[in-house]
């Protein structure tokens, strides 16, 4: 095995292009498990901490655009009100020494159905930054994953960068598991909820092949939610909103939960965060 | 490969390191230094956590390489020097209060606790608890180790 350690971005598209194979690392909070456990035996690891360019964010046009190697620690600390969705969800990752490695470029490399940032991504309507030596292309996260721990990024390709819009609606994320730290999700939740378009945004983890949008629950809520009078969200509207979510999932049978569970737990989650997200405009000012 | 960095003060190097090896390793069976400990391998446990660079990490989940120029310190580093007097309040603490049972999540538990402290000198048990939360005590020896913390914070 290599250890290939490129010191720019322009040296790590470099690298991955001539070592296809190599598998990025950057906290290494899955790679170093897969690797422990011998479950991996890459033909090169390509160490992505010493690219500072990953670790930076900033505003590019609506869009926030936030480096594929920021911490789940620095979303916490730095971009709270900026991604309050993410960085709800960001809470809930692992601990705090995973937090202080683990990076959401990670969480999409891996691509795990049970990703604690892809809900937040999907419901933000994120975009994915991909790169390689022949270009650079920014992929809806809608269309990026493709299967369990499969997405649409090629092997000569990193991923450089996420893009949320940079006037974020009101999110929530919710997530259940057997305790509060240190769990992978039996099923999880986001929402954004986006006044000015009257726009709901969704994602659901952890409840099938991929992470997955409730495209019918969001067209839904946003014909029925009061946007005008901010009055209360009608019950039978909540609960609507629940099952439409609820019926969304393609989950399974596993070790962490039944598909049934599944269904009826993602329904009561998207209740919650709706009543939290319509009374809490949290993050959207 | 040669991995060269600074560990506890010292500069230190390693070789013949496999690049797919962890931090935790290197620190165990080359450099000699037994403190963290090598338990769960997919940092569920906690008990491999030392300073990198200034932040706790899990030293199982780091690789080998990636800590090449870095700044380490461990357990051992904690200590200004050696006998009980000269341990770090944290180490005092808990060996005061028998937060200590068979003594496997303690290195990792006392570089855990010695960050929240250093964050804030005044944490709620809620805030203990949350910082602790990635640090498993399987004799389940918690309620001396919430007692440890506390009195560390305030000696």
């Amino acid at each position: 095995m290599e250890f290939l350690q490129p010191a720019d971005w322009a040296e790590a598209l470099a690298v991955k292009a001539a070592h296809p194979d190599a598998l990025p690392i950057a906290g290494g909070t899955d790679v170093m498990v897969d690797l422990n456990f011998d479950r991996a035996r890459p033909g090169a690891l390509l160490d992505l901490t010493r690219v500072t360019d990953l670790t930076d964010w900033g505003t590019d046009g609506d869009w926030l655009r936030v480096g594929a190697g920021v911490t789940y620690r620095r979303l916490i600390d730095e971009l709270a009100g900026r991604v309050p969705g993410l960085a709800l969800a960001s809470r809930t990752v692992g601990s705090p020494q995973i937090r202080n490695r683990g990076t959401v470029g990670g969480n999409l490399g891996s691509a795990s159905p049970a990703g604690d940032a892809h809900p937040a991504l999907l419901a933000a309507g994120a975009l994915v930054e991909l790169a390689s030596v022949r270009g650079t292309r920014r992929v809806p996260v809608t269309e990026y994953f493709t299967g369990p721990k499969r997405s649409v990024r090629t092997p000569d390709e990193l991923i450089a960068a996420f893009l949320v819009p940079a006037r974020p609606g009101a999110e929530q994320f919710a997530k259940v598991g057997t305790r509060n730290a240190m769990v992978i999700a039996v099923c999880s939740f986001a929402l954004s909820l986006d006044a000015a378009t009257r726009t709901v945004g969704t994602g659901i983890g952890s409840a099938g092949p991929t992470p997955l949008r409730a495209t019918e629950a969001e067209a839904f809520l946003a014909a029925e939610l009061p946007w005008e009078t901010r009055g209360a969200v009608p019950e039978s509207v909540a609960a609507r909103f629940g099952e439409l979510v609820g019926s969304a999932a393609r989950p399974i049978d596993d070790v962490r939960g039944s598909a049934d569970y599944r269904r009826h737990a993602l329904a009561v989650l998207a209740r919650r965060a709706l009543a939290w997200a319509w009374t809490d405009p949290g993050g959207a000012v | 490969m040669r991995v060269t960095c600074v560990v506890n003060g010292e500069t230190r190097e390693a070789d013949d390191v496999w690049p797919g090896e962890s931090l935790l390793f290197v620190l165990r069976e080359r450099l000699g230094l037994p403190g963290a400990k090598n338990a769960c391998e997919q940092g569920e446990c906690g008990s491999c956590t030392v300073y990198l660079d200034g932040q706790p990490v899990c030293a199982c989940l780091v690789a080998a390489g990636q800590a090449q120029g870095r700044t380490v310190t461990t357990v051992e580093g904690l200590a200004p020097g050696s006998g009980e007097e000269q341990l770090d309040r944290v180490q005092r603490a808990f060996l005061a209060t028998g937060a200590v049972q068979c003594g496997f999540c303690t290195p990792g538990l006392i570089v855990a606790v010695h960050d929240l402290l250093a964050r804030d000198p005044a944490p709620s048990d809620p805030d203990i608890r949350e910082a602790l939360a990635g640090n498993l005590c399987r004799c389940t020896g918690y309620e001396k180790i919430m007692e440890a913390v506390r009195l560390a914070a305030t000696s």
